[in-house]
């Protein structure tokens, strides 16, 4: 089977036109870098079938990025048939660069000029039958988005397929074109494959290629004795890249006809002067982050709870009730979410009434095991949905990248790129996309310092946690501030965290540069349906299939520890002290002491850590263990809207603090994150000591935070100590480094 | 007039004489298009000053101050 590949630029359209031509469903954003691997696709309407290869977006050659070398030892080593480069009409010359780079590999190549439909849209012109003729290889006219051209495209490229072509150069200055020459011959005595590819990147001194002929090296370093340019001195690579680019401007940049000549103002230059304001910019980016959140998880849509009225519940009597609102009117993310458990609930009582004449361990395994366990699940699922298709709006529409420029200054105080905003706001929303959306970011220890600090901002399954231990500490201690008051403050709490964390691990073990941030501004434009829906239903599959395996097979687990002695005897009247999970509870409780629920609470404060390690799992199970420990310790069940009750049903029967119920809050907040993020973050740190590095970092981080919470706020002058510890654990980072760097 | 595009204001445009710098830096900036000769246009800068936003080549590109400073160029009058 014929073998293509797809290259061009970040951000040209690579990613649509492999959909479009292989009928696949990869996610496109509009941010350079989408593509962090090579992806294969099959299309079918030719004679024969043809392997699609997409690659990563890159802007050349060099061996400077991973994308990079991944991109060039797929041409080079696995020899596709064809190379199908993809150059986005409206931004040409940088496009063509690429272009150069291809041309000198001795493979089949042909050029799908994208985006003309915007080209012409602003009144521009290409000559492409002249544009063919100056470059030399087939130019066909495309329109990934609308589908327009790809047969013609594929046609063409199968026809190409078949010849044989050798690499060309543009490059016309003359001592280098000799020097190349020599090279080149001298290449081709040794056999070497796309003897002109080599010749040129070892002439601009590529270090891949100086390790690979270190025979050749003396030749370069002779002729180097020999040279001098007036403006780069002996630097090589500077000279063939102003080369190409010379040559472009020549003998391509003609056949390009603007209506405009000179700086203008493009419909993405009028917004970004609102969206990127110099006053407004940062204060509408956090207006928009307001309004997705209170989109997705606010109980009082639009603050109308005022107008409706504490009385007001949503269609009375029906089995709706409440659903759509109860003293306010829910916010859609909200109303999602009731209208699943609504569904889950039908569905679990269904099928829960196939077991009523089983013996009750059947019974309870389904219904307090596993339909507890999935419903808490699925019922999250739209909402999270909602979350990343309001942030998938964001990111395609370009604002994302914006965002970015605009919070790179902030973020480089702490050792990060502007690029790591976006992964960790998501962090607020669900952490598993998050983590993955950290491969936009270049450096490896960025990418893995980014991951570990992403569960501290606390996400929307932990938000339970929050607002019930909150309500619950307000009305048992009967404090007349706000539960809302706790709750914000445990996201500040978190953000703080993790600045204090990055700026650690980047001072220390996660050491290094802060990468260059020279980013291409994509032009705005209008989200693609079809792009949203394909990546939302590609995130539905994964948490369902989560669901159903994971979450299924963890739920039975704690079932089975809850309910079961370590004599292996069914726990009929609901004593969950004698539970093997409750053994294990108790053994561990010492631990938890500094952490204000440890030894100095009653026989029943093991519950707490039973909580800490159910969530772990997934954290909205933390809540929903309090049930069910709750209605054990009561002898009965204790109900109540958003688990408030309970945790006070259990406060009162551990004789926990207020202060060390604050500290089970950002235990839980700043700990191992649930099975779903671990294994995202696993799969994004292929390195299996950082991975087992961060799994550390998550517990020390959490056991150390929660510690220094509980502490100082039971004994202020302690708050103190901690301060001045952290002051002189930075100070101390920044000297040894500063020395570091000095002695270099 | 020689000027880095550092020191640029916000609507000041010139062509680039030179790019020095780390390698890998400059290396980047090259392949992005910034090599002598190519007008460039200071759109913007971000909310606290920095990074700044450019138009070179009919495209937006944004790169830090610390970056900017290693193009020098001919500022037009």
């Amino acid at each position: 089977m014929k073998r293509f590949a797809l290259l061009g630029n970040p951000n040209s359209g690579k990613t649509t036109l492999f959909n479009s031509l292989t009928g696949s469903a990869e996610y496109v954003g509009n941010w350079p870098g989408v593509t962090a691997e090579r992806k294969e696709g099959t299309y079918k309407k030719c004679s024969e079938p043809i392997t699609i290869v997409d690659l990563p977006g890159i802007y050349s050659l060099s061996p400077y990025t991973p994308e990079e070398v991944v991109s060039r030892n797929f041409i080079l080593d696995e020899k596709p048939d064809l190379v199908i480069n993809i150059v986005d009409a409206t931004n040409l010359e940088r496009n063509l660069y690429l272009t150069t780079q291809i041309m000198e590999i001795d493979v089949p190549m042909v050029i799908a000029l994208n985006m003309m439909d915007a080209l012409t849209k602003a009144g521009d012109k290409i000559d492409i039958k002249k544009l063919e003729e100056k470059i030399g290889v087939p130019v066909v006219e495309i329109s990934a988005l609308r589908e327009d051209g790809l047969d013609e495209l594929m046609r063409v490229a199968y026809e190409e397929s078949k010849k044989e072509r050798k690499g060309v150069s543009v490059i016309e200055h003359p001592e280098l074109c000799h020097l190349i020459g020599d090279v080149k011959i001298a290449l081709e005595a040794q056999k070497v494959d796309n003897p002109l590819f080599h010749a040129v990147k070892f002439v601009e001194l590529d270090e891949l290629e100086m390790e690979m002929h270190q025979n050749l090296v003396k030749m370069v370093d002779d002729f180097k004795k020999t040279f001098s340019d007036d403006t780069f001195g002996t630097d090589f690579d500077a000279i063939i890249a102003d080369s190409r680019y010379k040559y472009i401007t020549k003998n391509y940049s003609p056949t390009l006809k603007r209506k405009h000549v000179g700086i203008s103002d493009t419909k993405s230059d009028k917004i970004d002067k609102v969206l990127t304001h110099k006053w407004f910019g940062i204060p509408i980016f956090l207006v928009i982050l307001l309004a997705v959140f209170h989109l997705t998880f606010s109980e009082n849509f639009l603050f109308l709870g005022g107008v409706l009225g504490e009385d007001f519940v949503s269609l009375p009597g029906t089995a709706f009730e409440g659903v759509f609102g109860e003293g306010a009117i829910y916010s859609p993310g909200v109303i999602l979410l009731n209208l699943m458990g609504v569904f889950t609930d039908w569905l679990f009582g269904l099928i829960g009434g196939l077991f009523s004449n089983s013996a009750p361990w059947v019974q309870g395994l389904f219904n307090d095991g596993i339909f507890a366990g999935l419903g808490s699940v699925l019922s999250f699922i739209p909402q999270i949905l909602l979350l990343l298709l309001l942030f998938s709006i964001l990111e395609d529409s370009g604002y994302m990248a914006r965002v970015a420029f605009m919070l790179d200054r902030l973020f480089r105080r702490f050792g990060l790129s502007g690029r790591a905003v976006l992964p960790m706001i998501m962090g607020f929303g669900c952490s598993v996309p998050a983590i993955i959306n950290t491969r936009t970011l270049a450096d490896e220890k960025e990418k893995v310092a980014t991951i570990r600090v992403i569960p501290f901002f606390s996400c929307g399954a932990k938000l339970p946690i929050l607002t019930a231990v909150s309500a619950a500490i307000i009305s048992h201690f009967g404090f007349t501030s706000s539960p809302d008051l706790i709750v914000y403050s445990m996201y500040v709490v978190g953000v703080v965290v993790a600045i204090i964390s990055i700026i650690i691990m980047r001072g220390t073990t996660m050491k290094g540069e802060t990468p260059p941030f020279i980013m291409e501004l994509p032009s705005y434009h209008m989200p693609q349906f079809k792009n949203l829906m394909i990546h939302l239903w590609d995130k539905a599959k994964h948490f369902i299939k989560k669901a159903f395996t994971i979450i299924v097979a963890s739920s039975i687990v704690v079932w089975v520890l809850t309910n079961f002695t370590f004599g292996w005897k069914f726990i009929a009247d609901g004593n969950v002290n004698d539970s093997i999970l409750g053994g294990i509870g108790m053994l561990l409780q010492p631990i938890f002491t500094p952490l204000g629920f440890g030894a100095q609470l009653n026989a029943n404060g093991w519950v707490f850590i039973v909580a800490a390690i159910i969530g772990l799992i997934a954290k909205e199970n933390v809540i929903a263990a309090f049930g069910v420990l709750a209605a054990c310790i009561a002898g009965g069940a204790v109900s109540s809207e958003e688990g408030v009750q309970e945790v006070v049903t259990i406060i009162g029967a551990t004789g926990i603090t207020w202060q060390g119920a604050i500290a089970f809050i950002i235990f839980n907040m700043t700990t191992i994150p649930c099975f779903a993020a671990v294994a995202t973050a696993k799969a994004e740190i292929p390195d299996k000591k950082k991975f087992s590095g961060t799994m550390l970092f998550w517990l020390v981080a959490s056991y150390i935070v929660s510690t220094v919470c509980y502490l100082s706020l039971t004994y202020w002058w302690t708050a103190i100590i901690f301060a001045v510890v952290l002051v002189a654990v930075l100070i101390l980072i920044r000297k040894v480094n500063f020395k570091f760097k000095k002695k270099r | 007039m020689e000027k880095i595009l550092a020191e640029y204001k916000v609507g000041e445009s010139g062509t680039i004489k030179n790019v020095s710098g780390e390698k890998r830096i400059r290396r980047r900036l090259f392949d992005m298009g910034i090599t002598p000769g190519t007008n460039v246009y200071l759109r913007k800068k971000a909310p606290l000053g920095d990074p700044i936003e450019i138009t070179i080549r009919g495209y937006e590109l944004t790169l830090r101050k610390t970056e900017a400073e290693c193009i020098l160029t001919e500022v037009k009058r």
